[in-house]
């Protein structure tokens, strides 16, 4: 136990839990962003592999160490954006269950991208045969000097950076906005949206755009950031997780982040508790069964609170 | 449209509206295989005989048939045990964790007890069928108590059974002998007796899968309890407005969901293998969702389906083999399949040109009579 409070209280386990909760984080700001305009993206885990592939595939082609990551990023928003649309077509256009739309993409994803990776390196694990670039680590001038919150909030991956910031910017849209506010109008009642006038269905074409290219952005920071390579399912749930996490937070973008860092805590913690003497397989279960308690807290807690307002 | 019996008129439309769902089958599939065809021409060095593999490479010998009917086996659980649960619109996909988990049930059970030969195999089913309706109820419970998306917590469910199996497997009933990560073997008498000696298709889990389904058609299609479910996935508030058990249809569907899974499980455990020997999710609960909907939710389907889905897998095995194309393209195209046949504007205007051409047809006779 002196062990784990040992790890946990370390500057640098803090830091930790900002690397690893921004895939978490984009995800969820994706799913939230769906939720507002009344949709459900099931497809985040699809959607970030797409990306994550596709950045890797593309920083790799230009083979320039000081653009190519940037390319790379480019494309896999361009990915998750397409592939955010395409979601919309099959939900709103074609009519498709949005739950079986989204485990539909997910099994594209899982199993397009082996595909891929194999007919692009031969190999239908993982792509480090092949050179790609990494997105660059940001040193903070002067915070980077303090001593605990230079090591927790210096030195960060740019994405990491690029994904508190579109917490605010995602405020600032939604709530700001003329679009925002259609957005949330039509999330809150497409009926009444529709009588003033909103069109409902590109509204929420736009937001299941918007919801792909946030996971896309998180997904590409998986394969050139989290770490250097794309290897198969390596999002291993996350897109799952982020769904949980838009559903604790309310799909506001300041409750998701809170939910997010939640879950990023318990993924750190599993990934430095693999350095105790904890078999491996329990340590992996933690922030799954963390979400799972969690999630029902908050509905246990929703359900109370609805009937206490009741009385 | 749910029954024929409503006269004749409802009866005309309900057999346009079905054969329309055959047409929309054969054309989805037949989109399908033709993405399948360009994908393979532009990856394969000969097409032809990578195409010849997949679609026709199963019927060239007698073990490749009964390779189709062993893949049929897990299918056909995992198609059930979804079926049930998106017949009652619960989207509870625990299948894929809880299928694991009863794999490693089963082989716990026929490594650490000592029992005559046949009631073995049954205790190991037993079990795995127990602990696997306990598992599936979970998010059940907690979507009927407090409402929490059964969605998501399935699917985390699906991690943490499979963390559980192999921290089970790998700390208490680990081969250290072994190179690989595998349990001890078995004890002789709990594997199930093969139907012919040289395959590997069992007598127990071939008969338990056709029970599956035919008990599963008639609970959900013969009974009260099983039209609660029904009727829950149709409209919830008709079934809570017509007291019918509603706890049932929700914690109920999972629960049974689970236990087919965890029984799908142990039989392939049984029927497969000597000693535990996954290191991965298998994936059959995800193919439970391809077969469940290619079966319209009916269990009476679902062999077909599995059929369909078996055929395909042993086909690309057989292409990955000869020509070396991967066979993660045969799941992508199954997907693609999948949205079409779910998506209810595919072919909308087709729909509705056959139900104008019917109502033509029959004012005209109508009116030829008068």
């Amino acid at each position: 136990m002196e062990e784990l409070f040992s790890v946990i209280g370390n500057a640098a386990f803090a830091a930790s839990i900002l690397r690893v909760t921004t895939p978490i984080l984009l995800a969820a700001l994706g799913a939230a962003v769906a939720s507002q305009a009344g949709c459900l993206n099931m497809g985040l885990e699809g959607i970030m592999l797409f990306s994550a592939l596709t950045g890797v595939f593309v920083s790799s082609l230009t083979g320039s160490a000081v653009w190519g990551s940037w390319a790379g990023l480019a494309a896999g928003v361009l990915i998750g954006g397409a592939l955010g649309a395409l979601l919309g077509y099959l939900v709103l256009t074609l009519k498709t269950d949005a739950t079986l739309a989204g485990v539909a993409l997910n099994t594209i994803g899982s199993n397009g991208t082996v595909f891929l990776l194999y007919v692009w390196t031969g190999s239908s694990g993982i792509s480090s045969s092949h050179k790609s670039f990494v997105l660059p680590d940001l040193e903070i001038p002067l915070l980077k000097d303090i001593p605990v919150l230079g090591t927790i909030f210096s030195g960060q991956n740019v994405v990491t950076y690029l994904a508190f910031a579109l917490v605010l910017a995602l405020i600032f849209f939604l709530y700001k906005t003329p679009l925002g506010l259609r957005i949330r109008a039509v999330g809150l009642n497409p009926d009444a949206a529709d009588s003033v006038g909103i069109n409902v269905v590109r509204m929420r074409y736009l937001a299941y755009i918007l919801s792909g290219v946030l996971a896309g952005i998180g997904g590409a920071y998986m394969s050139m950031g989290y770490v250097s390579w794309f290897a198969r399912d390596m999002t291993s749930g996350r897109g799952f997780i982020a769904l949980a996490a838009s559903a604790m937070g309310r799909s506001t973008p300041v409750g998701t982040t809170v939910a997010s860092l939640l879950f990023g805590f318990t993924m750190a913690l599993s990934n430095s508790m693999q350095t105790l003497s904890i078999p491996y397989e329990l340590v992996e279960a933690v922030p799954y069964a963390c979400t799972i308690v969690a999630l029902s807290v908050y509905a246990y807690h929703q359900v109370r609170k609805s009937k206490k307002a009741r009385k | 449209m749910s029954t024929g019996k409503e006269g004749k008129k409802r009866g005309l439309l309900h057999d346009t509206a079905s054969r329309f769902e055959v047409i929309r089958m054969v054309v989805a599939i037949l989109i399908g295989a033709a993405i399948t065809a360009v994908v393979i021409f532009a990856v394969s060095e000969t097409p032809l005989e990578s195409l010849r593999c997949m679609f026709f490479g199963p019927i060239e010998r007698v073990r490749y048939l009964f390779n189709v009917l062993e893949l049929m086996v897990p299918l056909i659980f995992t198609g059930v045990a979804i079926s049930v649960v998106f017949s009652a619109k619960q989207f509870n996909l625990a299948a894929e964790g809880i299928f694991f988990f009863g794999g490693m049930v089963a082989a716990v059970t026929a490594i650490a007890l000592k029992l005559p030969k046949g009631l073995h195999a049954a205790v190991c089913v037993l079990l795995a069928a127990l602990l696997g309706g306990l598992l599936g109820a979970l998010p059940g419970l907690l979507k009927y108590k407090w409402n929490a998306s059964e969605l998501v917590i399935s699917l985390m469910l699906n991690y943490v059974c499979f963390s559980m199996s192999m921290y089970v497997i790998k700390n208490y009933f680990r081969d250290k002998n072994a190179g690989a990560i595998v349990s001890y073997v078995f004890e002789e008498t709990a594997p199930m007796t093969k139907l012919v000696a040289k395959y590997r298709l069992t007598t127990g889990g071939a008969l338990l899968a056709v029970a599956a389904c035919v008990l599963l058609y008639f609970f959900l299609y013969k009974t009260r309890w099983g039209f609660a479910i029904r009727s829950a996935g149709e409209n919830m508030n008709f079934t809570r407005y017509a007291g019918l058990p509603v706890a049932f249809a929700v914690i109920g569907s999972q629960a049974i969901s689970g236990v087919v899974a965890g029984i799908g499980g142990a039989v392939e455990m049984l029927s497969m293998y000597t000693r535990f020997q996954w290191t991965m999710l298998t994936g059959y609960g995800w193919d439970g969702v391809i077969v469940a909907i290619f079966a319209k939710n009916n269990p009476k389907y679902v062999p077909l389906a599995a059929g369909f889905l078996a055929w395909l897998r042993i086909g690309a095995d057989i292409m990955l083999r000869r020509t070396g194309v991967q066979m993660e393209i045969v799941k992508v195209i199954q997907a693609i399949i999948i949205v079409l046949l779910v998506a209810e504007s595919f072919l909308a205007k087709t729909r509705h040109k056959m139900v104008v051409k019917e109502a033509t047809a029959e004012a005209a006779g109508a009116k030829e009579v008068a």
